[in-house]
């Protein structure tokens, strides 16, 4: 495991557009939690983010694990580079021919990618561990490490993703149709679930982005200010928000079809 | 002696087109392997099922006696197959210290393989910024990183200027010298002629011929001959034991193909004593690429 992840780091460490985008990826990361503590001031009224709630344990695991999400998308650009940069250099050949074998090859991006997620659900942890203690309101240890399972499907949805987009770039080769296909999928899971929504709504569930989805359901209507706003407005927006253990199934059923998947295709292909 | 690879029935098709029919050949220790054949004869399809990149469709291939796996073989093994392909972004000797990764190599000698292909001055560099010429060097370097056991190399002077090409032939001339066992695609004749011991041609997928090269350069040549009557010197040709075959070609000549060593004094001698005298007689040997088209021709 230590040599494919070598082998994978040091092709990387060469890479330019990697390195930049990892470091937006970073800059983002710490971009979003700064930009919650700045003061907005509309002349008298003065506007926090920070001190709406936001950052109250345990509810901060649920808010940033969601907004953090979304700019996996940076990394994902950098997981589809790393893999159809090896058909375009044509060192994927290479690589095969010097002794490395398909599997090896699969699972040398497949760690690099666990690492991608590890380090961002470590970061988020951390990132979300001090703004929480700056700015929540509870501050007990049993109430700041609950619903710490949404950092593990922070790493569960993230490593799904990932593999998605390896599966993507080794099925298609070239980056910019695989991110494509991706906006394509994204596309046809939403024109499924609208059109099933009535007959069977639980085959949403099914389908591989959504699953992933589902994994870390919008905080938004959990949100304090929303609830009270809502019962104000004599609308009831609450719904059911929870992640439930069959859906870190689906999600981890995909990882494992994506792996063998991308193994398949390289084994059956002639290069 | 030791066989390094054994090929057998190794067969691939593309749809209805045999790339590759029915190979079957073997490599011994310490020679020096031309395999011969016109664009298209499936010469890098070979290849690329040796090195495990192209599935084959029927037939199969052992590497070392099946002591190892294909895996493990192809990290004793050297090979660059058409372009010289490495991380654009990384210089030389980076690259050099990543199949030493991939090939598991546990000391690599990198200064004496980038001495022996001149790189060694330029190991700093991206690879991008390099010539052809120098790609394939450095693509010579990396498949000698591991010291092969034998060396496969696909058309390695392709698209190189002429001192490109005597560079590297000189350079697997050497490496034959040290005794590494090496198997050449080419459809470059004289390269092969220069090169090889051994030859393997290979016509639309099919073997033609595998055997030395000094055998297949047909052996004792033929003999050009004309007089005032051909139709006299005909049979008096025929009774000659060393004489194969006789034909008349242009220029009202005859051609007389030789299976035993047969001097050209000697001819001239029994044909004076027959009453003909000759007014043309010259010994010619066949290239290679006599043969090898005579070779692809019959096909």
């Amino acid at each position: 495991m230590r040599r494919l992840l070598s082998i994978e780091l040091f092709k990387l460490k060469f890479s330019k557009s990697a390195k930049v985008l990892c470091i937006i990826y970073f800059l983002l990361f710490f971009g979003t939690a700064l930009f919650s503590m700045i003061r907005f001031k509309f002349g008298d009224f003065e506007f926090r983010l920070a001190d709406q709630g936001i950052f109250n344990f345990p509810y901060i695991w649920h808010f940033n694990t969601y907004m953090v999400a979304i700019i996996k998308l940076f990394l994902a650009v950098v997981i589809v580079s790393m893999v159809s940069s090896e058909y375009t250099n044509r060192t994927l050949k290479q690589n095969f021919i010097d002794g490395l074998s398909k599997k090896e090859f699969v699972l040398s991006k497949f760690y690099t990618l666990l690492l991608f997620s590890f380090i961002s659900s470590v970061l988020v942890f951390s990132v979300s561990i001090v703004l929480g203690l700056l700015f929540s309101d509870y501050n007990e240890p049993s109430i700041i490490f609950s619903d710490l399972h949404f950092i593990l499907a922070y790493f569960i949805k993230l490593t799904a993703f990932f593999s998605l987009c390896m599966f993507l770039a080794i099925l298609v080769r070239k980056s910019a149709f695989a991110l494509g296909f991706l906006f394509l999928l994204l596309i046809f899971e939403a024109i499924v679930i609208v059109s099933l929504k009535d007959n069977f709504p639980w085959f949403s569930k099914f389908l591989p982005l959504e699953s992933m989805a589902n994994l870390i359901k919008e905080p938004f209507t959990k949100f304090n200010v929303v609830k009270s706003a809502s019962t104000a407005m004599g609308t009831d927006l609450s719904r059911d928000v929870n992640t439930y253990w069959y859906e870190y199934l689906i999600a981890i059923g995909w990882t494992v079809i994506f792996i063998f998947g991308s193994l398949n295709v390289l084994k059956s292909r002639d290069l | 002696m030791e066989t390094i690879l054994k090929v057998q029935q190794l067969t691939k098709r593309f749809g209805p087109l045999h790339a590759v029919n029915q190979l079957t050949f073997e490599i011994q220790k310490g020679n020096v392997y031309g395999l011969l054949g016109p664009n298209g004869s499936g010469k890098s399809t070979t290849l690329g099922m040796l090195l495990n990149v192209v599935n084959p469709t029927s037939g199969g291939y052992s590497w070392f006696s099946n002591q190892l796996s294909t895996i493990e073989a192809l990290k004793r093994i050297g090979a660059i197959i058409e372009s010289p392909n490495f991380y654009p972004a990384m210089s030389a000797l980076d690259n050099l210290k990543l199949v030493a990764k991939i090939k598991e190599i546990p000391l690599p000698d990198y200064e004496a393989k980038l001495r022996l292909v001149e790189l060694w001055d330029r190991k700093d560099e991206a690879f991008k910024n390099f010539s052809l010429g120098m790609k394939q060097r450095l693509a010579i370097a990396s498949a000698l990183l591991n010291d092969p056991e034998i060396l496969i190399l696909d058309e390695p002077t392709n698209g190189l200027d002429p001192k490109g090409i005597r560079q590297i032939r000189d350079m697997i001339l050497q490496i034959a010298e040290s005794g590494t066992t090496i198997l050449l695609a080419s459809h470059l004749l004289d390269e092969v002629e220069k090169i090889c011991s051994h030859v393997i041609v290979l016509q639309k997928g099919k073997m033609l011929y595998n055997g030395k090269v000094d055998e297949m350069v047909a052996s004792f040549g033929y003999v050009e001959l004309a007089c005032e009557s051909n139709d006299k010197l005909l049979p008096v040709l025929h009774q000659i034991p060393q004489v194969k075959e006789v034909k008349s070609i242009a220029s009202g000549k005859l051609k007389a193909i030789l299976e035993s060593e047969l001097l050209p004094e000697e001819i001239n001698k029994i044909c004076f004593e027959q009453g003909i005298v000759l007014s043309h007689l010259e010994w010619k040997k066949e290239t290679l690429e006599d043969n090898f088209l005579a070779l692809t021709k019959s096909e």
